[in-house]
Parts: structure tokens; sequence; C-alpha cells
């Protein structure tokens, strides 16, 4: 079943306990409206979820993985940068 | 063993049931069938359709159209009192005992047609569960309130499969037209009640669909306006298949719907 000339879209889903919408897969059709129902048809069959975005995969800026090195390495070695190096007092109980 | 088996298969499977049909029981059967043989013609685009998304929907309309024949043949039953069930309603039953409308056993034809013939039962359908919500028999009402959620979608979809066909390339606005013209003599089918309906209709137990009739028209004409597709002038309609008389195409698709059934009656898997 081939789709020519049909754009692509991507596909995110707002699940019943979740808070922000997760991408969950992509999908080809005409137009926004017709992505939409696809997207319903397609990935909440099984109840999945309780909201649906659609955008053009087009209109996505993706990060290049051959630059992965200068993008992402350079966070590896700041670990302080997480916060447990810090001594919680215990009258802020759980945080 | 064997020889006990054999017997058994002989014996039923040329023997269809017979369904004492009551008013009840026969508005709940042409409903019922409705369902099933709309959702069985969409069924056969399973791995056919144009393209993979339209496959999804076409068996997701389908299978909400066999889920809502699951529980009016389960009432039918229930009302009826005999031994039938909803297997003995679907596959034991010949084709004159069918009471669905003739629009709805029309084959699929172009993917226009599919979307055409959806179009104008959805439209109807989802006002009529509608109403149905108010039915006086709660599980009637019941059954229609989980309908019109359905039929809300089957509408909204194949609405826009319509502006999309009628004012898309010139191929398609043929075709979708075509469909129209081929398909509108059913569609008056929809609106027909007869005596034993109307029993139901003066009890609240079921609402007169001739009253939903301007609702649908307008409903209808502003979709295929905006399609820029037309709606025929004639107004001569086909009737017969709430009393049996269907056309030639219903025996095919039982043949292929009931042929299991028929060949191992009571197999299971």
């Amino acid at each position: 079943m081939a789709t020519p000339n049909m754009p692509l879209w991507e596909v995110f889903i707002r699940s019943r306990n979740g808070l922000a919408h997760k991408h969950v897969g992509s999908l080809h059709a005409t137009d926004a409206p017709l992505a939409l129902q696809a997207a319903r048809d397609i990935y909440t069959r099984r109840g999945e979820g309780l909201s649906i975005w659609v955008v053009p995969s087009i209109a996505i800026t993706a990060s290049d993985p051959a630059e992965k090195g200068m993008m992402f390495e350079p966070a590896e070695s700041k670990i302080y940068r997480h916060p447990t190096f810090y001594d919680v007092p215990d009258e802020v109980g759980h945080m | 063993m064997t020889e006990i088996n054999l017997n058994r298969v002989t014996k039923m499977s040329v023997a269809s049931i017979s369904v004492s049909e009551t008013p009840l029981v026969l508005y709940t059967l042409r409903r019922a069938d409705d369902a099933l043989i709309l959702g069985h013609r969409l069924s056969e685009w399973c791995g056919h359709a144009p393209m993979l998304e339209e496959d999804m929907a076409l068996a997701n309309m389908g299978l909400d159209l066999l889920g809502q024949a699951r529980e009016l043949y389960a009432y039918a039953a229930k009302v009826e009192g005999a031994d039938n069930d909803e297997d003995t309603f679907a596959y034991l039953r010949d084709v004159r005992q069918y009471r669905n409308l003739l629009l709805v056993e029309q084959p699929n034809g172009d993917f226009a047609r599919t979307m055409v013939r959806q179009f104008f039962y959805a439209t109807l359908a989802d006002l009529y569960w509608r109403a149905m919500m108010r039915s006086t028999d709660t599980t009637l009402a019941a059954i229609a309130a989980k309908s019109e959620k359905e039929s809300a979608y089957h509408v909204r979809h194949s609405s826009e499969w319509m502006v999309r066909l009628g004012d898309g390339t010139e191929e398609s606005h043929r075709r979708a037209q075509t469909a129209i013209e081929d398909l509108w003599a059913y569609t008056g089918e929809m609106f027909e009640v007869d005596v034993s309906e109307r029993s139901l209709i003066e009890r609240g137990v079921a609402i007169d669909p001739a009253t939903l009739h301007p609702q649908w028209l307008k409903t209808i004409s502003a979709v295929i306006e905006e399609a820029t597709l037309v709606l025929p002038n004639n107004d001569w309609m086909q009737q017969g298949g709430r009393s049996g008389r269907h056309s030639e195409h219903l025996g095919h698709l039982l043949s292929e719907l009931q042929s299991m059934q028929r060949s191992f009656p009571g197999a299971t898997w």
C-alpha cells in the first residue's frame, strides 16, 4: 500500500494519567483533520489516550546524529548538575 | 463417534433457524442486521484499503458495527425467549430471513462508493441512536447511548472523505458523484415504517425515522454542497430489505459470512 504524495505526520498522545503528550509514532495523511482521525484510529484503539497532537514531520528540526559528540558529551562530565550532592534537612520532609 | 458427528453436520448444515418475529424481536433484528451486514462489508476492505491508515479506520468502523450487532442480537434472543442466540441469528438465518436495509448490503465498489454508503447510513444512524436514547425500553436506550458515540465518529470520518473526494481531483469527483447517484435510491428505505414498527413507535419503544428525515437531508446536503457534489432529483426509492426481499448481493455475502458455521456447526477456536 504505497502512499504517494502524502505528507508524513508525527503523533503525540497524552495518556490517562500522563501529564505530557508523548511521541508514539507517525502516519501518512493528506491534511491535518485526516491526520488527527488516522492517529485516533491507529494509536488509540486500546484506550491509550485522552488527547492527541499531530504535527507535520517537516516542521520538526532535528539534531544531527553525527554531531552527538559536540552536542551531548560535554554534559556527561558535569555530574554536579544533578541535585544529588545537597543535604536535604530532615525538616523538609518528602521532596 | 465419527458417524454421529457426520450426522450432526449433515443435519445442521442445511437447517436454518426459525424466529418468532414479534414486533420487538423484528425491530431489534432489523437494526442488528444493518450493523452486521455493513460491518461485514467494511471488514472486506481489511488488507485492501487504498492506504494503511484507512485500512485501520475501516476495520475500526466495522468492529464498532459488529459490537452493536452483537448487543442487539443478544437482546433479540432474550426478548424472543427461544433457543436462539447471537450466533444462530448471524449464522443460521437464510437470506430471506435477514431484515437489513438494501443500502448496507450493496457491494463496496471503489473507495468513494464505500464512503458514500457509510455517509448516508451513519448520518441517519447517529440521529437515530441519539433519539433512541430516550426509548422507554431501557436496554435499547443503553445500546443507543453506546452506538451514538460510535456513529458520530463514522459521520465525521465519512463526511471528511466526502469533501476530499468531491472537491479533490476530477477522477475522485466523478467516482463520488457516480456513487451518490447509484446509492441514492436505497436511502428511502431508511425512513420506512411498517405496521409492526408503528406499534412500537406508539409505545415509545422505537422512534419514527421519518421525523429525522429533514435533519438527515439538511446534514448530508451541507456536506455534499461543500464537496461540490449534487444530490439526484429522483424520488423513486428501492424497498424490500426490511421484509427480507434483498438484492442479489446479500446471498453472496452470507455464503461467505456463514460458510464456516454451515460447514462445521458449532465449531469454535
